[in-house]
């Protein structure tokens, strides 16, 4: 304790720290930027393997998406070919259907299921945290193990039809998977499931910080239980909304592992996902190009909802 | 004012009976994976097994099952904790340095890696791949830690700055004035404050490499060192419909991370609530 009293008159020139830092130290206030703690060159190893596995990868994978490259051998840049190709395919197209609507549906199912969830375990339940383990427990399993438990589920065999049987709505009994109509929900269900408990521990830490009293007063306002919701505890957990909603879609658009367990992408297509078509294009097809465009569509497309969710949610400029 | 009253008890019945919906899923892989061969054709999905019948297990953890699950167990784990070792030797000392720099550069590298936590990994999963097969670190436990130790670090990055910026100096202005060098600043007084961080990057890179598939898919596919999901993959793709031992290599596979989690589910779920805040 003492020492901290003593660097007061020593360091008399430098501005006094606060708690926190503002910005990365976005004004150089020391001289030459010279580092008090630290050597900047520390930082090295991890700047060249983020710029080498991040930008320069990426950098190279948007040039190939205008090339007709196969994966060996040579190639020529072939302009914009590839993105023609794309929008011109309806496999290509559908998929890109697919996967808005599995990431909105997902991310809409999901935050709204775990929200209520939420709601439902915030503040005076006695088995609170046992529940709260409970309903997050699916976010742990790996999507594929998921996938595939769910796969028994929609089972022509399985327990759906069985339940549905044994109800005596045995007609309603179907292929889930292998119907082209409902397989897509299938995929909607399973994701729903494996999300859900995330939102919910996003938003439960989001209602931790609305206060107490506010809604006390709300209440004894008289106003009812969607008012008090509306109008204080909706404002209070908008962060938190930003947070589940941005990386929920940016998760939901860049779907795979599921498909691959569950699907494979069929039943002719209709479960095919933009991260499904990159993987078959390039890796099982050979065609490095046009996997490379279609990589650079989807990059686009989850960079403008991940910009656009920012915009929408974010609560004030500060944040 | 909130008290606990007999709407409260409702709602508390309700939410057990929800979670008890919710987690239909897991009552069917424990059933099903423990009914014998003929069983699971026989008798009802819903049913529960008339003896339980762990030969599934025997047979995916031995040779029988011709599956590689030993193996890919062996290997998640080798390629998991690499890749956590590596991200917290380098997120820590990179976070460190550029949260505690006033130079200009710092935030702008900052934000190199902020851009590059919303880069989407796909369009780099083709160049990366050919890049690592020129340099050799396709199908080796090697090549897969320093994969997501680069494919992750700006996450862990993230984490270790926002840490350091809700960190005062004093500490390490009185280890200055004590005499200590830059570098045992780092080791003797930085290092052991941060282990809230280190937690929260654990939890992450952990989940994300143990469960990871698309990654491991390409660059381990068709090699001998599978992980879990990939060996999962392909050895469930050679059966038709064995759901009671596709289902017990799929309790095998979730067994160690499920037990971690129920293990320290406090400090996961505040690592995912807290390090999301961030």
């Amino acid at each position: 304790m003492t020492a901290t009293m003593q660097p007061k008159t020593e360091a008399a020139d430098a501005p006094r720290r606060g708690r926190r830092i503002p910005g990365a130290g976005g004004k150089a206030r020391s001289r030459g930027g010279a580092m008090q703690f630290g050597h900047w060159w520390w930082a090295l190893p991890g700047i060249v393997l983020v710029i080498a596995i991040h930008y320069v990868a990426t950098g190279i994978g948007g040039y190939f998406a205008f090339t007709n490259w196969t994966g060996i051998g040579s190639f020529k840049v072939v302009g914009w070919q590839n993105f023609e190709a794309i929008f011109k395919d309806p496999t290509k197209l559908g998929a890109l259907t697919n996967t808005l609507f599995l990431a909105f549906g997902s991310v809409f199912l999901g935050n709204v299921g775990g929200l209520i969830i939420a709601l439902g375990l915030n503040r005076v339940l006695k088995t609170r945290y046992i529940l709260r383990t409970l309903f997050f427990m699916p976010v742990v399993l790996s999507p594929l193990a998921t996938a595939y438990i769910w796969k028994y589920i929609f089972d022509f065999d399985g327990p759906i039809n069985a339940f549905l049987t044994a109800i005596g709505a045995g007609d309603l009994a179907k292929p889930w998977l292998a119907d082209p109509q409902w397989a897509i929900w299938t995929v909607l269900v399973v994701l729903v499931w494996g999300s859900t408990g995330f939102a919910m521990v996003i938003f439960m830490a989001g209602l931790a910080g609305v206060p107490v009293e506010v809604e006390e007063a709300a209440a004894i306002d008289g106003a009812n239980l969607w008012q008090r919701f509306r109008h204080v505890v909706l404002p209070a957990i908008r962060p938190a909304v930003a947070i589940a909603t941005t990386l929920g879609i940016v998760q939901g658009l860049r779907v795979f592992d599921p498909i691959m367990a569950l699907t494979g992408g069929g039943p002719a297509g209709a479960t095919e996902t933009l991260a499904t078509q990159v993987y078959k294009q390039a890796f099982a097809l050979g065609n490095f190009g046009g996997g490379a465009a279609l990589a650079l569509v989807l990059a686009f497309i989850i960079l403008f909802f991940a910009v656009i969710q920012q915009r929408l949610t974010r609560s004030n400029p500060e944040d | 004012m909130f008290r606990y009253t007999k709407v409260t008890l409702l709602r508390e019945i309700g939410l057990w009976a929800l979670a008890l919906v919710f987690l239909a899923p897991f009552y069917f892989l424990v059933t099903t994976a423990l009914k014998a061969d003929g069983e699971i054709y026989t008798t009802s999905p819903l049913a529960l097994p008339k003896t339980p019948d762990f030969s599934n297990f025997l047979d995916v953890l031995t040779a029988t099952g011709n599956s590689n699950v030993v193996m890919g167990l062996v290997n998640s784990t080798i390629i998991t904790a690499g890749s956590i070792i590596g991200l917290i030797a380098l997120g820590s000392i990179t976070g460190y340095v550029i949260s505690r720099s006033t130079a200009r550069w710092s935030k702008g590298t900052y934000y190199l890696f902020l851009i590059a936590i919303i880069l989407p990994g796909q369009l780099g999963a083709v160049p990366l791949y050919m890049g690592a097969r020129a340099l050799g670190l396709t199908g080796s436990a090697w090549g897969m830690i320093i994969l997501y130790t680069g494919m992750l670090l700006p996450l862990a990055i993230f984490l270790y700055s926002n840490f350091f910026r809700g960190l005062g100096t004093d500490y390490e202005e009185a280890a200055t004035i004590d005499g200590a060098s830059k570098s045992q600043i780092f080791s003797k007084v930085v290092l052991p404050m941060m282990a809230p961080a280190t937690g929260t990057v654990t939890i992450f890179a952990g989940l994300i490499v143990w469960n990871d598939f698309f990654t491991s898919l390409i660059f381990l596919g068709g090699s001998a060192n599978q992980t879990l999901p990939v060996a999962m993959y392909y050895y469930i793709g050679s059966l038709v419909s064995e759901w009671n031992s596709i289902f017990a290599i799929v309790i095998v596979s979730m067994v160690p991370i499920l037990a971690l989690f129920l293990f320290a589910q406090k400090r996961f779920i505040q690592g995912f609530s807290g390090g999301l805040k961030g």
